[in-house]
């Protein structure tokens, strides 16, 4: 017997002439194995999805209809879908403007933190300066403050200053409680690119400003990708911040909120305007997904 | 193009730790020195101090006429090549090179063209639109040569360029960088603890340990004449046999005498060392480089003096033959990490010494008889012969030891 065939029979069960792949029985008996967890995933995955199938259809559905049938209805029944909902809202200029005003605040409140935060994380992590680590474990520590203790305390400072009820106030808001975690990503993100490659910068004449921008930046960009694509949830989905903050400076998520009523809702309003505002980040998250690159070091250090 | 003035450099850390002592040393305008030895002993830091990297504890040192110790690394016009190639990974191998020229504002015309030809000296052309993680160990370091060439700078400094390829390509690569930088005449400080590379590269070779600078000399006359026991060990491979013994006076001559035999001092040698007899009587460390041995069937003097052992282990290179030799000689206690001897090389040695005897090192005729478990004998070269002091480590010999001085 030569080697090639013992080879092929450690992977075969005996009896078998089929060398490289598997039987069939041992497939079989993989997939069925298999199947448990699978079909427990299908089951999850779907449980996770009515809520938002569900928000959709309703707001396809005519305001007249939403009181009588529930939107599962629909899948039988596709007359009942109609897009007037959507142009109502599109044509409300209070939910546009809130629309806007979400933009502004959450564009505003991402890119902020990111460029102060990878400037800090550079710092903390390339720098040489008294109490550097002390520094940074402050930062880590401001990590577990919560929002809600500083509410009161920035709602009378902002008064004072003047910014209560702007969007500046609520991005600047937003950059304060976001940086920490910034700076804590992005240091523990850049301290793993070699050293060799910002001295290999400084002696091609490059200034740290330089470094940051054209060695850094670049390579820190998975980590950034995904300190975007968070904080950008974050601001957008906030309700808590805007409310306190805020009076007539309404995001889409205080204009969905206020349309509450007491005795019933105006659902034709609110499902779209919810589903408007579920599909842009959503979006958001897949722009920034291809950023997502494994082994962009590759190459440099031997 | 300049020289660079090492002036009393002194690079101590916060703990004390003295990385670098007191380094004086002149390099030439277009130059190429190397700085070897073991690790730890300072030379990496020493060029790291040159490229702006590391800060200088005290003395001075200039780079042309400027004194550049506060000198930012970036403002030195300076290029390095790092052990680890430190390609920028997001960057093509075009970018790569270009990198400092955009940094200088180098028209966009005139990059190109250096550019080009830095890739074609190297042979890099094929390749300017890949990205480093798509290049060979061999590829990646000819494009961190690129990066440094390109910008034309006063001095080049290599941290151990070569140690991340293997040995063939090691070879190849060497000889490439010595052509290219006695074309370019560009000033080069080249730091290696490959002795090879030191004795094959370099005009001059620095050899430190410890943060000291032990010697610094053209290849030929460190290997000629070490000026202390640690040169004298970690130059040549297999490095040189060292034992105790006495001069002696034997009427109107002198003979070194080891113990178990005595070797006799040619006039001629006297003559080279005179300083020698003042030693008469007094303790001494004697060295033979292994091919000053031989078989006396092979030898070019059969009357020549000779050490009497038993063949430890015969090595057979097809050239040469290496003999190992158990003596009973003195031998001279020199940390194996010191001598310039690759750890895996001396394993086999030290497994082979009996007693834990350093065994007498001899590259031999390859014709010669000897075989392993019998006694053999060897012929002295006894006009190449070696002399320390013993108390200081010093060689013996009336030329000053040649340290720090320009060549």
């Amino acid at each position: 017997m030569t080697t090639t065939e013992a080879s092929g029979l450690a992977t075969a069960p005996p009896g078998t002439r089929e060398g490289a792949r598997p039987a069939v029985g041992a497939r079989i008996t993989r997939m069925l194995t298999r199947a448990p967890i699978a079909i427990l995933l299908a089951v999850i995955g779907i449980a996770w999805l009515v809520p938002t199938v569900g928000l959709l259809l309703t707001s396809l559905l005519l305001p007249s209809e939403i009181q009588s049938t529930g939107w599962w209805h629909t899948i039988t029944d596709t007359g009942l879908l109609s897009l007037e909902n959507y142009r109502r809202v599109l044509d409300d200029g209070a939910i546009t403007s809130s629309l806007w005003t979400t933009v502004w605040i959450s564009v505003g409140g991402t890119l902020l933190p990111i460029i102060v935060g990878a400037l800090a994380a550079y710092a903390f992590a390339f720098l040489e300066f008294p109490g550097r680590d002390w520094l940074f474990i402050i930062v880590v520590g401001l990590l577990v403050v919560p929002i809600q203790m500083a509410l009161i305390p920035i709602f009378s400072l902002y008064n004072d200053l003047g910014i209560f009820d702007t969007i500046i106030g609520l991005i600047l808001f937003h950059t304060a409680f976001g940086l920490p975690f910034a700076i804590f990503l992005l240091r523990n993100f850049f301290v793993g690119i070699p050293r060799e490659l910002l001295e290999a910068a400084r002696i091609d004449g490059a200034s740290e400003l330089r470094i940051f921008v054209r060695v850094i930046l670049p390579l820190g960009l998975p980590a950034i990708a995904s300190l975007a694509i968070f904080q950008f949830l974050w601001t957008w989905n906030d309700l808590l911040i805007a409310l306190t903050l805020g009076r007539d400076t309404q995001p889409i998520t205080v204009a969905i909120f206020s349309q509450l009523r007491q005795f019933g809702s105006n659902i034709e309003i609110i499902a779209p305007a919810a589903f408007i505002s579920l599909v842009i980040p959503l979006a958001v998250f897949f722009a920034f997904q291809r950023y997502f690159v494994q082994g962009l070091l590759a190459g440099s250090v031997k | 193009m300049a020289n660079v003035t090492f002036d009393g450099i002194w690079k101590v850390y916060g703990d004390d730790t003295v990385a670098v002592r007191d380094l004086s040393l002149d390099i030439g305008d277009g130059e190429f020195v190397v700085l070897v030895g073991p690790s730890g002993c300072g030379k990496t830091t020493a060029l790291r101090m040159v490229a702006g990297l590391e800060e200088i504890t005290s003395g001075e040192l200039r780079i042309g006429d400027r004194t550049v110790n506060e000198v930012p690394a970036k403002d030195r016009d300076i290029a390095m090549v790092f052990q680890s190639y430190a390609l920028y990974p997001h960057l093509t191998v075009f970018e790569n090179i270009a990198f400092g020229l955009r940094l200088q504002k180098v028209e966009k015309a005139e990059v190109e063209k250096r550019v080009t030809d830095a890739a074609r000296v190297l042979g890099l052309e094929p390749y300017l639109r890949r990205k480093p993680r798509a290049l060979s160990g061999g590829q990646r370091q000819r494009v961190a040569m690129g990066r440094a060439i390109v910008r034309r700078p006063r001095v080049f400094l290599m941290d151990e360029p070569l140690s991340n390829l293997d040995a063939k390509l090691r070879v190849q690569t060497r000889a490439e960088i010595s052509r290219l930088q006695s074309d370019l005449g560009v000033t080069t400080i080249y730091v290696t603890h490959d002795q090879v590379e030191a004795m094959t590269m370099g005009d001059r070779v620095a050899v430190m340990r410890k943060g000291v600078l032990q010697q610094v000399a053209a290849p030929q006359v460190l290997y000629d004449e070490p000026a202390n026991l640690f040169v004298a060990g970690f130059i040549g491979s297999p490095s040189m046999n060292l034992f105790r013994g006495t001069i002696a006076q034997d009427g109107d001559a002198l003979v070194a005498d080891l113990g178990e035999a005595r070797l006799p001092l040619s006039a001629a040698t006297l003559e080279r060392r005179p300083a020698l007899r003042a030693h008469a009587g007094r303790e001494v460390v004697v060295g033979i480089r292994p091919e000053d041995l031989e078989d006396p069937a092979h030898a070019r003097d059969p009357d020549a003096p000779r050490l009497r052992g038993r063949v430890v282990l015969r090595e057979a290179l097809g050239s040469e033959i290496v003999a190992h030799l158990a003596t009973g000689l003195r031998d001279v206690d020199i940390d194996p990490e010191e001598r310039g001897v690759d750890p895996q090389e001396a394993g086999i040695a030290e497994g082979a010494a009996v007693s834990g005897e350093t065994p007498l090192v001899a590259r031999i005729s390859p014709r010669s008889g000897i075989s392993e478990g019998e006694d053999a004998e060897l012929a002295v070269d006894v006009s190449a012969l070696h002399f320390f002091d013993p108390g200081n480590g010093l060689g013996i010999s009336d030329a000053e030891p040649v340290i720090g001085a320009s060549a």
